[in-house]
């Protein structure tokens, strides 16, 4: 049982990193330019087959992830020159409307180009074993690579954030982008530098899951929605608060699913045990979400001076 | 003139956006519901009486995307969730079919209840919060309602449930006849269009529409919004009960895929393209909407990526969805 939690637990830690992953650009961007992006799920998946592409390309993960960044970085500014730039200025409303067709537009090129069919991507040798936990339980060492990526790219990001003059023009532009334009920063470079940024995020959460998960179109329409319940539960614009939520859900929903039933089981009899626990198991991570913002309208971290 | 102050910032910065209001969009309405009243008898003269099919299903999004042209155009609510009532409607019929109820409007009874319970619920909380959080808030609502049905195995699960016949009406199977089924469907839409031009134009819209364009004001002089907009929250939603209800009888057929946030994405993009705030422009909207879908999926496979660029240009290149772009073609008068 402790075992399995334990388990249960490491897996709720990666999938909450890879989360964050994707969530930091998102709520980077909302924050600092004020722009809802529904097709932030979309620059995951172009990632992953970037990733997919650039592996089967040269026959091996880690070029085809050195290759795959700068192109996910390079797909983010070309998205943000073409389309985001002029968005900035449109109400929320046009912005979700015009990243929706968006989505269209990219999962359908993607099944254009690769086809609709799921690629799969080999986990490289030297990371495909596994270690041992407590007991007769392992854990693959790939999902460790994977949380330890994830965790050196937030400290990483915190440094950047917290501790460079980059960083604090984000946390300037995210308080009040017109002054910081006012004092004579290229606040367009700035944008695009961050929507890059993100859009770099969001493909190497995507590269990182390639091996595991099998690339297909489509693939960033759910994780997209996990992210928006991220950010909002952190706190919009908050990378410390999409760190947290990150983590939380993350690990609520898996250990939810697992434990959900086992904990209802001791309720009520076993049959409606299993049913309400796979009905509410999925459910979790939304209801944990409306209870945040019942008791916290602005998130766990809100961005301070917000109004 | 300049109506929608959904963020002041970027409307100060836009110029007054052109909309059918008022007469027009009264006058806008009635046409295109006469147009729709003329449908089938043209549809058979024409050699296509499928038509009629595709038609009650343009009719049904039509009552759908009119639904949320309260909450988003005059409620200024941007809910991202509205397709979720689309899936309660739809389920009620399931349901009830299945207890051995396969009355029409018993069913609609219920759609109508379970709607408006829902929105009740789920309105209150998110209206704590406002703007990029009601978003988000609703769209979570909305995966909550749609993986409450994919996990809801007695009823198919993600695969869905056919029904078995379409429901019945006073006890006898009227609305198997297609065309019988789409004046009915008809009706619905015209009582609401009706309802909901007087609910818009009464005091209680008023307000509403005073929170809209600027609700300090409207708390300034005395009005708590919160009650207005979940009331008007509450009628949206169980009127997309309601269309659910016509929709499951329309496919003959329910799943959870009938309440995906894509499908939120679209009913929005139909109110938004048709032109907000104008309950005739959102059945103008999903008009266009299914029409163009119907045309490009006959041209090509692919017709996602045209449809697509086709709204990213829209609301990059004109404002005011296809009623602004008519009244500046026009030089319209609102």
């Amino acid at each position: 049982m402790t075992n399995l939690l334990l388990l249960q637990a490491l897996n709720g830690l990666q999938f909450g990193i890879l989360l964050f992953l994707v969530a930091a650009g998102l709520t980077l961007i909302f924050g600092i330019m004020d722009l809802i992006n529904l097709a932030h799920g979309v620059l995951y998946m172009v990632g992953a087959y970037l990733t997919a592409t650039f592996t089967s390309l040269t026959g091996d993960f880690f070029i085809g992830l050195a290759l795959a960044l700068p192109a996910a970085l390079l797909f983010g500014i070309v998205l943000e020159r073409l389309i985001f730039s002029q968005l900035y200025d449109r109400d929320h409303l046009e912005q979700v409307l015009a990243t929706f067709g968006l989505i269209l537009i990219l999962n359908e090129g993607v099944k254009m180009i690769w086809g609709a069919a799921p690629l799969s991507v080999p986990i490289p040798d030297i990371l495909s074993g596994s270690v041992p936990l407590i007991g007769p339980m392992r854990f693959p060492v790939f999902r460790i690579v994977i949380i330890a990526a994830g965790l050196v790219t937030a400290l990483g990001l915190w440094f950047l954030v917290a501790r460079t003059r980059i960083g604090m023009l984000l946390r300037a532009g995210a308080t009040n982008a017109p002054m910081v334009s006012a004092l004579g920063v290229d606040v367009k470079r700035l944008f695009m530098l961050v929507f890059g940024l993100g859009a770099m995020l969001a493909g190497f959460a995507g590269a990182m899951v390639a091996p595991i998960l099998s690339v297909e179109p489509g693939m960033g329409n759910n994780i997209l929605i996990l992210t928006f319940v991220v950010i909002v539960i952190g706190g919009v614009g908050s990378i410390r608060g999409a760190f947290v939520a990150a983590i939380l859900v993350g690990v609520v929903d898996t250990v939810g699913r697992t434990f959900g039933p086992i904990i209802l089981r001791s309720l009520m009899d076993p049959s409606a045990a299993s049913q309400t626990g796979r009905t509410l198991a999925p459910m979790l991570i939304y209801i944990l979400m409306a209870a945040v913002l019942f008791a916290r309208p602005s998130g766990l971290f809100p961005k301070a001076g917000a109004s | 003139m300049s109506e929608t102050t959904l963020t002041s910032a970027a409307d100060a910065a836009s110029p007054a956006r052109p909309r059918l209001a008022g007469r027009g969009a009264l006058i806008g309405g009635i046409v295109l519901l006469a147009l729709f009243a003329v449908l089938p008898p043209a549809a058979t003269a024409m050699g296509d009486p499928f038509l009629v099919v595709t038609a009650t299903r343009i009719v049904i999004f039509a009552i759908a995307a009119l639904s949320l042209d309260l909450v988003l155009g005059y409620g200024a609510m941007v809910s991202f969730g509205h397709a979720a009532f689309l899936g309660f409607g739809a389920y009620a019929v399931v349901i009830l079919a299945a207890a051995g109820i396969d009355d029409l409007l018993l069913q609609s009874l219920a759609a109508i209840a379970g709607s408006a319970l829902f929105a009740l619920v789920t309105g209150a909380i998110s209206l704590r919060t406002k703007g990029v959080y009601f978003i988000m808030i609703t769209l979570a609502f909305g995966q909550m309602a749609y993986f409450f049905f994919v996990s809801l195995s007695a009823f198919g699960g993600d695969d869905g449930r056919t029904l078995q016949h379409r429901s019945t009406l006073f006890g006898a199977p009227l609305i198997e006849n297609d065309v019988t089924f789409y004046y009915i469907a008809l009706a619905v839409l015209a009582a609401a269009f009706v309802l909901l031009r007087t609910v818009v134009a009464s005091r209680f819209g008023r307000v509403l529409r005073g929170t809209r364009d600027n609700r300090v004001r409207m708390q300034a002089i005395g009005f708590a919004p919160f009650g207005y907009q979940l009331t008007a929250y509450v009628i949206a939603g169980a009127l997309c009960g309601l269309a659910g209800v016509l929709l499951a009888n329309q496919t003959e057929f329910v799943s959870p895929a009938f309440m995906t946030w894509q499908r939120s994405g679209e009913l929005i993009v139909m109110v938004v393209l048709g032109g907000m705030g104008t309950l005739t422009g959102a059945i103008a909207g999903a008009v266009g909407f299914l029409v163009l879908e119907e045309v490009l999926s006959g041209l090509t496979e692919h017709w996602h990526i045209v449809f697509g660029a086709i709204i990213v240009l829209l609301v990059l290149y004109t404002r005011g969805g296809i009623a602004g772009l008519f009244s500046r073609l026009f030089g319209g008068r609102a």
